[in-house]
């Protein structure tokens, strides 16, 4: 009866609080997606599709696909910065590694919005390449670099390096070392002990990076609307002019909604497949 | 022969693209943080013209009343965010490690969820919900947001020292006649302590760090230094903006030292 009484005790205060104010916001945002739209924000309850008819609208659903774009090339390119990265790291001498690792948190863990401004001083019409392009006589009028969607792939890749190299370096890390040993011994090259050996176990890290790089790019809104122009808009611009400047609440509720159900199918099939590894602590 | 063994054995991690990506890598992430360092002392507003050095960015800065005011008021939901996140963090790790729920798979996926969900749909989702129960948006609307992501992180890194944790150590306490209280405060306690150090930095660095979901739950007058940042961003006032910059990396830098140092342990 004691055991029973501590089992509740420790778990029902702090999912109590993940119910009331995690789990009940999303399911009033669900309810607010089909609700009926009011001038000056506001709903009214009932039952309308209008707002998701609205959301796969040629205009909207073109960003919508833009961002899912965004995403994909985000993706990609860190897994191809970060993987050779993970993989130098993880073979260095482990006071070398520990320094490394200590340089890979510094961005991970600096105010992102710091980060993302960072480069207006680079790409900006006054900027730093510009400034050395034209010191040195390659091009006589800047270029405009900041405000294109060029701008926009920098900074998201930049945002997002650090969470695809940290799960990545983990589990080339957490990889037994004698196996690569043996397999060179029983005769494979490089080629192929990578192939077979590393890239497989290594896997897992590489599924958490994707996740953990894709789905918050799919949210973005900071980075176009810092480095991005009209023609770089996110999904997540959209998302934050319904609710602070146009004040469609039901519109932006079935945004949120389509971009929650994508999310949650993607982090079904994560968790199923790889969750319990605990790879998710790999970040902390 | 022994020497082609040793080279094979060895070579792992040597090639010279490797090194040439990292490298490259590794400027990628640092030049924009050098640059805006540097720019932090240029005297001239203009990034392209240089000045000469100067401070005076960080004189106005702390001149600047708003952003104390700001930073006040991050502090406030920091500490705040830090207390109650880890309370319900602990308790929760604590539960999933000692005992089998029914919904025990559930629970982790609702525990997962607020790590993966992205942050603009935790912060409208929100702002509904703090709409719908007409709670002024403020201090106390920003906080209750920050604690509903922080707990998950704190889970999962006390959960991790409950594993490395001996639980023979509970039992043989038990055995020589502690009560469950005392096992906790005088067993338990001081094996998760740095587990619980560790969750507790990291909700306080990302309560001061995150922008996105105080953007949406903040009101008139309740201004955090993420969003004056951003704000000031916007406003494009950016010699200041390299100030507060240069300062806060300075600050995570050392709360990074900080963390590591309490996280250290003997290699495995």
């Amino acid at each position: 009866m004691k055991a029973f009484s501590e089992k509740m005790t420790l778990i029902w205060p702090p999912f109590f609080w993940l119910l009331v104010l995690f789990i009940l916001p999303i399911l009033l945002i669900l309810i607010i997606s089909f609700s009926i739209s009011q001038n000056h924000g506001g709903y009214e309850l009932g039952f309308t599709l209008e707002h998701y008819a609205h959301f796969f609208d040629a205009l909207y659903f073109k960003i919508f696909l833009r961002s899912i774009g965004y995403a994909i090339s985000t993706t990609v390119l860190t897994l191809l910065i970060a993987f050779p990265m993970a993989y130098y790291i993880s073979f260095r001498e482990s006071h070398v590694k520990y320094k490394l690792m200590l340089l890979v948190l510094i961005p991970f863990w600096t105010n992102f919005l710091i980060r993302t401004f960072s480069w207006v001083n680079i790409l900006g019409y006054k900027g730093l390449i510009n400034n050395v392009l034209m010191y040195v006589g390659i091009i006589d009028s800047p270029l405009i670099l900041l405000h294109t969607s060029l701008s926009v792939n920098i900074g998201l890749v930049y945002s997002e390096l650090p969470y695809m190299i940290l799960p990545i370096l983990a589990s080339i890390d957490r990889l037994d070392k004698s196996l690569l040993e043996a397999s060179t011994d029983l005769g494979a090259n490089k080629w192929q002990t990578f192939k077979n050996i590393t890239f497989p176990l290594s896997f897992p890290g590489v599924i958490t990076g994707i996740i953990f790089v894709f789905i918050p790019t799919l949210g973005q809104f900071v980075v176009p609307d810092i480095l991005g122009g009209k023609n770089s808009y996110m999904i997540g611009n959209v998302i934050t002019n319904q609710f602070l400047v146009t004040r469609n609440w039901p519109f932006g509720s079935a945004i949120s909604i389509s971009i929650m159900v994508l999310v949650l199918i993607l982090m079904i099939y994560y968790l199923r497949n790889y969750g319990d590894r605990g790879q998710i602590k790999d970040f902390i | 022969m022994s020497q082609q063994f040793r080279q094979n054995n060895l070579d792992f991690g040597e090639g010279r693209g490797l090194k040439l990506t990292t490298i490259v890598g590794f400027l990628f992430l640092y030049i924009p943080i050098l640059i805006l360092m540097l720019y932090s002392f240029n005297a001239s507003r203009v990034a392209s013209h240089w000045g000469g050095w100067s401070i005076k960015w960080y004189i106005e800065m702390f001149q600047d009343r708003n952003l104390w005011a700001a930073v006040t008021n991050t502090l406030i939901i920091g500490i705040l965010n830090t207390v109650v996140s880890i309370i319900l963090g602990t308790l929760a790790a604590l539960g999933l490690h000692r005992f089998n729920y029914r919904f025990h798979q559930s629970l982790l996926l609702i525990l997962n969820m607020p790590i993966i969900v992205p942050d603009i749909i935790l912060g409208v989702s929100l702002l509904m919900f703090f709409v719908l129960l007409n709670l002024s948006l403020g201090i106390v609307s920003i906080t209750i947001a920050h604690i509903t992501f922080s707990i998950s992180f704190v889970t999962l890194i006390v959960l991790s020292k409950l594993a490395q944790f001996n639980k023979t150590l509970e039992d043989a306490a038990k055995d020589l006649g502690a009560n469950n209280w005392q096992v906790f405060w005088k067993i338990t306690f001081p094996n998760i302590l740095p587990g619980i150090t560790a969750g507790g930095l990291l909700a306080f660095t990302m309560s001061i760090d995150d922008f996105i979901v105080t953007y949406f739950t903040s009101g008139v007058g309740s201004t955090t230094l993420s969003v004056y940042i951003y704000s000031m961003v916007k406003r494009g006032i950016t010699p200041e903006i390299n100030a507060i910059s240069t300062l806060l990396v300075a600050i995570t830098i050392a709360l990074i030292f900080g963390i590591s140092h309490i996280q250290r342990k003997p290699q495995d």
